[in-house]
């Protein structure tokens, strides 16, 4: 499994680097935006892999309230993932905003709009660091249950958070790759090699702070074990 | 019924506590008054009716979010004190009536803020509102108890937490975007007279159905998160 996984780091800093090489020097220039528009190639695949892993975190959050009491050693692993989810969720929608706000000074000529898009994607944002501010304060034996009921709140919240936002106003364009201003095929391959390689680098951290945690907790129940054994 | 009787009789342990005390109530209110007077400071109201009546929903709303923190609090408090609290897991009463109860009657102190504040609101502000004011017994309860409950809920879970004044507000917050985002602009709506409140009504009235049920199921599991 070790070996798996440096296998994979080094399989995602290979797909980082094609792809920064096929953004940068392979892809052609934007009619209208010129060079600038290169953001795009970061700042799209950040932003669908950073959808991904929050309902990653969800998902494990429901399934470790389900299992914790009958399977300790599997609620365990469902808690670290969804510490580790829930950290690469903050650090690649901090991404994401940023290279938003990198891309929206030269096109829109401001760094941040109260939109339906970036406003939803901020709310995200906050409610993960929230998530992360109450697995630090709260208490051993329980910030595991507190954040997972946290989390599945945070599931119902974002639905809402996105529907009534968007009544609210909207600047940010349709989504380019399905909508009517498509994506011109000399473009594609830049983009998905980049998907490609910040969804696995995602996958790649998420595995590496798993096995960090599960070491961690499985350290604390062997100091809890002795104190009880001396 | 047995349940409803329980709720009821949490509801009315609690009025029963705030009315021996009076803790909340007069915090919260002197509290909102004084975020009243500073925001005045920040802007002229007087002298900009129209700009007034644009801000004074969300200032109201920001006030009450304020104040109804710090009664949340200690609203739980008071179940700390002797143990109370352990009893409560061990009753054999739904732990639900219990959480309905405390919502219940955080929701009253609220809404006695929000009477006390309404006049003087009007008056420091100067206000004349242009849209249909009868929406607002609506807009007013919906946005109370869409802070309240959720409010309730969070403040439960931040009980053991080592940061419990901070965590409320950090948690509260961010999940009630929605729900102030709604109420702030259905009174903007009424206030200004610009655009219909009902939409943001019923967007309101979805959020309070949908987060009231998920803290009834999930109150039991915090309140023996141990």
């Amino acid at each position: 499994m070790k070996r798996l996984f440096w296998i994979l780091c080094a399989f995602s800093l290979a797909l980082l680097g094609i792809g920064f090489y096929e953004a940068v020097f392979v892809a052609p220039v934007e009619a209208t935006m010129g060079p600038v528009y290169r953001i795009f190639y970061w700042h799209v695949p950040i932003n669908i892999s950073a959808e991904v892993f929050p309902y990653v975190n969800m998902v494990a959050s429901i399934a470790y309230l389900y299992f914790r009491r009958t399977k300790v050693e599997l609620a365990g692993k469902l808690d670290a993932l969804a510490i580790a989810t829930a950290e690469v969720t903050v650090l690649y929608v901090g991404l994401g905003l940023a290279t938003g706000m990198l891309w929206g000074r030269p096109v829109w000529g401001i760094w941040w709009a109260w939109d339906a898009r970036l406003t939803s994607f901020l709310m995200l944002f906050l409610l993960y660091v929230s998530y992360l501010l109450v697995r630090r304060f709260s208490d051993g034996s329980q910030s595991a249950v507190v954040a997972a009921v946290l989390s599945v709140f945070a599931g119902i919240d974002v639905p809402i958070v996105f529907m009534s936002i968007r009544w609210w106003r909207t600047q940010h364009p349709a989504p380019v790759l399905t909508g009517e201003g498509s994506l011109d095929s000399s473009m594609w391959p830049a983009f998905l090699w980049n998907m490609a390689a910040w969804f696995f680098w995602g996958v790649a951290l998420v595995w590496g702070r798993y096995a960090v945690v599960r070491r961690e907790q499985v350290a604390a129940e062997q100091t809890a074990l002795q104190a009880l054994e001396v | 019924m047995t349940y409803l009787r329980t709720v009821w009789l949490h509801l009315r342990k609690d009025l029963r506590l705030e009315w021996r005390s009076r803790d909340a109530i007069a915090g919260m209110l002197f509290f909102t008054l004084l975020v009243t007077v500073v925001f005045a400071m920040a802007f002229d109201p007087t002298g900009f009716p129209t700009l007034a009546r644009q801000m004074s929903g969300g200032l109201l709303w920001v006030g009450l979010l304020f104040a109804a923190t710090t009664a949340l609090n200690t609203s739980w408090e008071r179940e700390r004190r002797n143990q109370v609290l352990d009893a409560h897991r061990m009753s054999a009463s739904p732990a639900s009536a219990l959480f309905l109860g405390k919502a219940l009657a955080n929701l009253i102190f609220v809404s006695v803020i929000e009477l006390a504040l309404a006049p003087v609101f009007t008056v420091f502000y100067n206000l004349h509102p242009l849209g249909e004011v009868r929406w607002l017994l609506l807009i007013l309860p919906l946005g109370t108890w869409a802070i309240v409950v959720n409010g309730t809920f969070f403040a439960a879970l931040g009980l053991s937490s080592r940061n419990r004044e901070l965590m409320l507000p950090a948690v509260l917050f961010p999940i009630s975007i929605p729900a102030l985002l709604g109420v702030v602009q259905a009174t903007t709506g009424v206030i200004t007279g610009d655009f219909e409140p009902q939409l943001w009504i019923r967007m309101l009235l979805g959020f309070d159905v949908i987060f009231t049920t998920a803290c009834i199921l999930l109150f039991p599991t915090v309140l023996h998160a141990e």
